[in-house]
């Protein structure tokens, strides 16, 4: 199985990457022998296998419903490079 | 009508937690922005979530009332999609293995009838912050103190065929998650809010059209005519020979129209996989029994036994476990009067009291009259004490703070006058005052009666029993 250039436009688009023409061809190339593998693995009769969720053969650890997170905005927000009125200020996103 | 609506609703009900989902962060809803947001909220690197345990049990509390199977192993998926309040570029959600699945609720018809809704699923998922677009000298405002408030979102399955029963459908969801505790309901908050997926089809065709999503329709009048006026869209545009676009659509209130929201390019390919932060969630059968046994008497059982106890139409019935409140209350009232007053009651919880709450902007639960203080009223009517008139005088006392029912009673002198000697000596002082009418009344104008017993009222203010003084005008007169 192959991709097209577009299709690989497509999920690049999805992922937020910016692709020369030059590396889309190069990564079609890359996600092709992704592809044949993954054809290989399908061709294997799994009817009787339970589908893996996680490695470890474990249960999730739950915690008790209690808040244990005290306000450190300000800390958190010297990261941010632009703040206002306490919100993240990003490049404007309109609907 | 040739053409079928078929809609199903996804509702999110945002479960009443204190911390978030995945992170110790507070839920409460109002905060300064940002003020509730801890580094799993914020998305930073390195950070891990642990799963809220309160939110496992709510989820199967909902699937136990609906009579979804409880998924003994359940796994978070991550939802990959870009936008700025989203911080860590997916959501965490559940595909393949919700935590519940494959259950129902009736709803009623507005023939009287009722009908079960599928509900296909409900998934546990974290909500995304909000984002602020006005106001920041073009650039967009980020507050992430939603980001990470555990979600519910319940799947039902196509079977609604009209805006009411949408509505219907989503009125009992709502009442349901309140009943449960595990969503205070609050549609301005957000805390409940609903997308409606909707088709229409020829009557007959059993596959489904193309669909549109209406999204955030928060409240049960927008959600009636958003869906009105999809259908309409469609219609119309089928009808002039056009074809139903794939595609999600936003209602607007102000001018009462949907349009578009994403172009079809932006359509959603979310490459759900297997969260490897989390963990399978395992419920095992001890844990779901005791949910199951720590459940209420749930909205439909409750109203059947009202029926069945107090003797109650299913109307009334229906009206009185509207929440589990009024229902507490309702019982509270009808254990406390015999048996025979408890339809008394529930006119008076749905009449003045209703009208009272409403009046104040007050809930059930912070009414002025208790129920021990309403059945004390019900049960002066019940025994004849006091007219059902002169009752709302008492009532409107006791809202006022000024006692319980017997005081006011007494204190005011509204007993009602039954001595039959007191009342004949008063039916003869009328008579005498008017001869006039008197002798109408004997050449047959017999309408005059209440002319007589209108007199009698005035002079014993009210507090006279009708149907006697009736009798002794007719026995005086005749």
């Amino acid at each position: 199985m192959s991709l097209t250039n577009d299709q690989v436009r497509g999920i690049a688009r999805l992922a937020r990457l910016r692709l020369t023409d030059e590396e889309v061809s190069e990564v079609s190339g890359k996600l092709a022998s992704i592809l044949e593998m993954v054809d290989q693995l399908q061709a294997t009769d799994t009817r009787e296998v339970v589908p893996m969720a996680h490695p470890l053969d474990a249960a999730q650890r739950l915690r008790p419903d209690e808040v244990t997170e005290a306000d450190q905005r300000d800390d958190y927000q010297r990261n941010a490079p632009q703040t206002e009125r306490g919100l993240y200020l990003v490049p404007r996103v309109v609907e | 009508m040739k053409w079928e609506t078929v809609i199903g609703l996804e509702i999110h009900a945002q479960l009443a937690t204190r911390s978030k989902i995945f992170s110790g962060s507070a839920t409460a809803y109002g905060a300064e922005p940002n003020t509730q947001a801890s580094l799993v909220d914020l998305g930073y690197p390195g950070v891990l979530p642990v799963l809220n345990a309160e939110v496992v049990r709510m989820a199967v509390r909902f699937g136990l009332a609906t009579g979804c199977t409880i998924a003994p192993r359940s796994v978070f998926a991550r939802k990959n999609y870009f936008y700025p309040d989203l911080p860590k570029g997916y959501q965490i959600s559940q595909y393949e293995l919700p935590v519940v699945h494959g259950g129902y609720l009736e709803i009623d018809l507005a023939d009287g009838g009722r009908k079960r809704v599928g509900i296909t699923r409900a998934h546990l998922e974290e909500d995304a912050g909000k984002s602020l677009h006005e106001d920041f000298h073009g650039m967009t405002g980020i507050d992430l103190n939603r980001a990470g408030t555990p979600l519910l979102e319940i799947v039902s399955e196509p079977d609604l065929r009209s805006p009411d029963e949408a509505v219907a459908y989503m009125r009992r969801i709502h009442q349901l998650v309140r009943w449960l505790g595990i969503c205070d309901g609050n549609m301005q908050e957000g805390s409940f809010r609903c997308d409606a997926n909707i088709s229409i089809r020829r009557h007959g065709e059993t596959r489904l059209g193309t669909r549109t999503e209406l999204k955030n329709l928060n409240s049960f009048r927008f959600i009636e005519r958003a869906i009105r006026h999809e259908v309409e869209r469609q219609i119309e545009l089928v009808e002039d020979g056009g074809t139903v676009v794939q595609e999600t659509r936003l209602y607007d209130p102000e001018r009462d129209v949907t349009r578009p929201m994403r172009s079809k390019e932006e359509a959603n390919d979310y490459r759900y996989f297997p969260d490897p932060d989390l963990l399978p969630v395992v419920i095992e059968p001890a844990t779901v029994e005791a949910i199951r046994a720590s459940l209420p008497e749930l909205p439909a059982a409750r109203r059947e036994r009202f029926v069945r106890d107090y003797g109650l139409p299913d109307y009334d019935a229906g009206v009185l476990t509207a929440s589990r409140e009024l229902a507490e209350y309702y019982e509270a009232a009808a254990g406390a009067v015999p048996p025979p007053a408890a339809k008394l009651v529930a006119n008076w919880v749905m009449g003045e009291l209703t009208a009272a709450l409403n009046r104040d902007g007050l809930d059930i639960g912070s009414s002025r009259v208790d129920a021990p203080a309403l059945a004390g009223l019900v049960a002066r009517i019940h025994d004849d004490t006091i007219s059902g008139k002169i009752a709302k005088e008492v009532f409107e006392a006791m809202w006022a703070g000024e006692g319980d029912a017997d005081g006011i009673i007494e204190a005011r002198g509204l007993k009602q006058i039954t001595d039959a000697g007191a009342l004949e000596a008063i039916v003869a002082e009328v008579i005498a005052a008017h001869p006039g009418q008197v002798a109408e009344y004997r050449d047959g104008k017999h309408k005059l009666m209440g002319f007589f017993v209108g007199q009698v009222m005035k002079r014993t203010q009210g507090k006279a029993n009708p149907g006697q003084v009736n009798a002794l005008i007719k026995a005086a007169l005749e």
